[in-house]
C-alpha cells in the first residue's frame, strides 16, 4: 500500500487506520532519513493528533479523499504551531501562526503532515545546496543532489518515506526535483492554487504543487488543492475541473508540440536518446507531433533572473528583524537591518537581493526591470501561438540527471539548469514532469530523467490525462527504485 | 547597458551590510550575470506592453468586512524584542544614549 489513492481507499474502507499508516510512515523517516536528509523537522505528535481525528471522522461516516495519507511539506509554507524556516538563519526558530491554504485544504481532506522539508534558502536554487540547515542526498546517488529548490519534498517521495509532498515551483523549483528524483511534480497555472501561507520569493511566479510517484496521486492532491481563495488575491476565480479519473488509455487526436529551439542535439547522447524514445513512445500511443517554435524562450533565463530576483528583493524586504526572526542588533535602527540580514540570509539569497536591488533602482529600471517584463510578454505571445497548433508541448524537464554535489559552484552555470522549466513558469503555464527513462550517471548508477509536459493555461485536467497515459504505457515511473527507498519496488 | 555594479551602493539600498570579501565576489559574480542578460538588449520590444503577471485579473477587490485576524499576543510573540504592546526597535531619532 504505497499510493495516496491506495492509502486512502483503505482508511475509508477502514481496512488501515490513520494512525496505523501514521506510524508506518514516522517508521520510513527513522529507517531512511539519516541518510537521505529530506527533513528539517518531524511533526510526529502532530501527526499522530491529526490521525487520530481522521480515524474518527471515518468512523463517524465520513469518505475522506486524502483519508491517513501521509504529506511532506515544504519549508516554505506555514503550518500552525510548527517551525517554518525557508531553510534560512533568518526564520531558523520562526513558528508559524497559521496554516496556509493549501496546507490546510490537504488536512481538511485527511493528510497527515509528517513533517517540512528541506528546500534552497527561500527557495532559490536548483540543487538543494544553498540551504542553511541541513543537506538533502539524492535517494538515486547519495553523491548527487535531489535538485531544488524543493529537494526534500521530491527526496522524500523518492524515497517512499511518504507518498505526497508539497513543493512550490518559481522558476522549475518542483519540475527540476522532480526529474532529478524519478518521481512526478506538477506545477498548475500560476493562480489556480491559493499562495496564502507560502513565504514569497517572487510573487508573480510562484506557484505550490505536488509531488507524488504516479500522476494519480499527483492528480488527487491537486483537485483538493486547487481553487479560488479569498486569502490570495492573485487566486483565479474559476472553476477547477477534477482532473483525477479523466484518464484516457491512448492520446489519439492529440498533438504535441516539439519545440524547435530545444533541440536535443545541444545534450548529451545518452540524454538525448531517452528523449528520444520519450517522442517515440508519444507517437506510440497514437500522438502526433507537430514541430513549434518558441523563438523567445532563449531569453527566458535573462528575463527570468531579472524580474524573480526583483520580485524577491521587494519581498524580502521584510526581514529586517523588527516583527519576526533573527535580530542582530546595531547601533541603530539601519544598522540594525544590515546586520541582521547580513548574518540571516545566505550568499545566493544575497546575490539575488542584490541584482533585483540595482534592477528596479534609479537609471536602470527601464533597460533592466520593464526590458525583462517586456520580454516576458513575447514569451507568453510564442506559447499562445504554439498552442494554436499543437495541445501540449513535450521536452525534457532538464539537460542532464541529478549532478555531483558543488559541481555548480558558478552561480550563473546553476541557473542554467532551469532552462527549460523557466519560460513555462513566466508563462505562468501548467507543466509537470513525468519519469522518461534512465541513463547511466557518473558512478554508474541508474539516474532517472523527466519529460515536461505544458499545456495552455487551465488546462490542468487534459495535461495530467496525457501523462497519465504516458506514465501507464512506458512504466518508466515503476521500472526501478532508489538505492535508498523506505519501500521495495 | 552592462556597467560595473557598485555593490556597497546597491548594498546601502538593500539594507545588507557587506564586507570587502563579498564586495568583490558578488561584484564579479553580478558582473557576469549582467553580461548573461545583456542578450536582452538584442531583443526588439518596441511597442510591446509589460507584463506583470498573467494571468486575466484586473483590480482585485472585496468587500470590506471586518474578519478575524492574528491576535496581538501572538504577533508579538514573534519579535526578537516587544515591549507591552510594541514592537521594541533601537533608537530611530535623536542621539543615542
Amino acid at each position: 500500500m504505497r499510493t495516496a489513492v491506495d492509502i486512502a481507499g483503505a482508511v475509508n474502507a477502514r481496512s488501515v487506520s490513520a494512525s496505523e499508516v501514521v506510524d508506518a510512515a514516522l517508521g520510513n523517516v527513522a529507517a531512511v532519513d539519516d541518510r537521505v536528509g529530506a527533513f528539517l523537522t518531524i511533526t510526529a505528535e502532530l501527526a499522530r493528533d491529526c490521525a487520530r481525528r481522521v480515524d474518527e471522522r471515518v468512523a463517524a461516516g465520513e469518505r475522506l479523499p486524502l483519508a491517513g495519507v501521509p504529506l511532506a511539506v515544504k519549508d516554505n509554507m506555514c503550518l500552525a504551531g510548527t517551525r517554518t524556516t525557508c531553510a534560512s538563519k533568518i526564520l531558523e526558530h520562526w513558528i508559524a501562526p497559521y496554516t496556509g491554504t493549501a496546507v490546510q485544504r490537504l488536512l481538511d481532506a485527511g493528510a497527515i503532515p509528517i513533517g517540512k522539508t528541506n528546500l534552497d534558502e527561500f527557495a532559490m536554487g536548483s540543487s538543494c545546496e544553498n540551504s542553511a540547515l541541513g543537506t538533502t542526498k539524492n535517494p538515486w546517488d547519495l553523491t548527487t543532489v535531489p535538485g531544488g529548490s524543493s529537494g526534500g519534498s521530491a527526496a522524500a517521495v523518492a524515497s517512499r518515506q511518504v507518498p505526497i509532498a508539497l513543493g512550490s515551483d518559481t522558476g522549475g523549483s518542483i519540475r527540476e526535483p522532480a526529474a532529478f528524483c524519478g518521481i512526478t511534480g506538477f506545477k498548475p497555472t500560476y493562480g489556480r492554487v491559493s499562495r496564502y501561507g507560502l513565504i514569497a520569493f517572487a510573487s508573480s511566479l510562484d506557484q505550490i504543487g505536488p509531488f507524488a510517484t504516479t500522476v494519480a496521486d499527483a492528480a488527487l492532491t491537486y483537485d483538493v488543492m486547487a481553487g479560488w481563495d479569498r486569502m490570495d488575491a492573485t487566486s483565479v476565480p474559476r472553476e477547477v475541473e477534477t482532473t483525477y479519473g479523466s484518464w484516457r488509455e491512448d492520446l489519439r487526436g492529440v498533438r504535441v508540440g516539439i519545440v524547435r529551439e530545444f533541440d536535443l542535439a545541444h545534450l548529451p547522447d545518452a540524454v538525448a536518446e531517452v528523449y528520444k524514445r520519450a517522442y517515440a513512445d508519444l507517437e506510440r500511443l497514437d500522438a502526433s507531433l507537430v514541430d513549434v517554435s518558441l523563438p523567445t524562450a532563449a531569453y527566458g533565463i535573462s528575463t527570468y533572473y531579472l524580474i524573480a530576483p526583483a520580485e524577491c528583493s521587494s519581498n524580502l524586504a521584510r526581514f529586517d528583524g523588527v516583527r519576526y526572526g533573527l535580530r542582530v542588533e546595531g547601533a541603530d535602527v539601519t544598522q540594525t537591518y544590515e546586520k541582521t540580514r547580513a548574518a540571516g540570509f545566505g550568499s545566493e539569497v544575497k546575490r539575488r537581493i542584490l541584482i533585483g536591488t540595482y534592477a528596479l533602482s534609479s537609471g536602470y529600471y527601464d533597460a533592466y526591470y520593464v526590458k525583462a517584463q517586456k520580454a516576458r510578454t513575447l514569451i507568453a505571445a510564442d506559447f499562445d501561438r504554439a498552442f494554436s497548433a499543437c495541445d501540449v508541448i513535450a521536452g525534457p524537464a532538464a539537460s542532464s540527471p541529478a549532478f555531483a554535489f558543488n559541481a555548480k559552484s558558478d552561480p550563473l552555470s546553476m541557473y542554467l539548469m532551469d532552462y527549460y522549466t523557466i519560460p513555462i513558469s513566466l508563462a505562468g503555464l501548467p507543466g509537470l514532469s513525468v519519469p522518461c527513462g534512465f541513463v547511466p550517471g557518473e558512478n554508474g548508477r541508474a539516474m532517472p530523467l523527466g519529460l515536461q509536459l505544458t499545456a495552455p493555461l487551465f488546462a490542468e485536467r487534459s495535461l495530467l490525462a496525457n501523462a497519465h497515459a504516458y506514465e501507464r504505457a512506458t512504466m518508466h515511473a515503476f521500472a526501478n527504485v532508489p538505492e535508498i527507498s523506505a519501500v521495495p519496488a | 547597458m552592462s556597467e560595473k555594479i557598485d555593490v556597497r551602493y546597491v548594498a546601502k539600498l538593500a539594507r545588507l551590510d557587506v564586507s570587502e570579501e563579498e564586495v568583490l565576489t558578488y561584484g564579479a559574480q553580478l558582473g557576469n550575470l549582467l553580461t548573461y542578460v545583456d542578450d536582452l538588449s538584442k531583443l526588439p520590444t518596441d511597442g510591446v506592453t509589460a507584463t506583470a503577471q498573467v494571468v486575466p485579473l484586473r483590480n482585485v477587490a472585496r468587500d470590506d468586512d471586518v474578519r478575524p485576524a492574528l491576535d496581538r499576543e501572538t504577533v508579538l510573540s514573534m519579535a526578537p524584542q516587544a515591549q507591552g504592546a510594541y514592537f521594541r526597535v533601537p533608537r530611530i531619532i535623536g542621539e543615542p544614549d
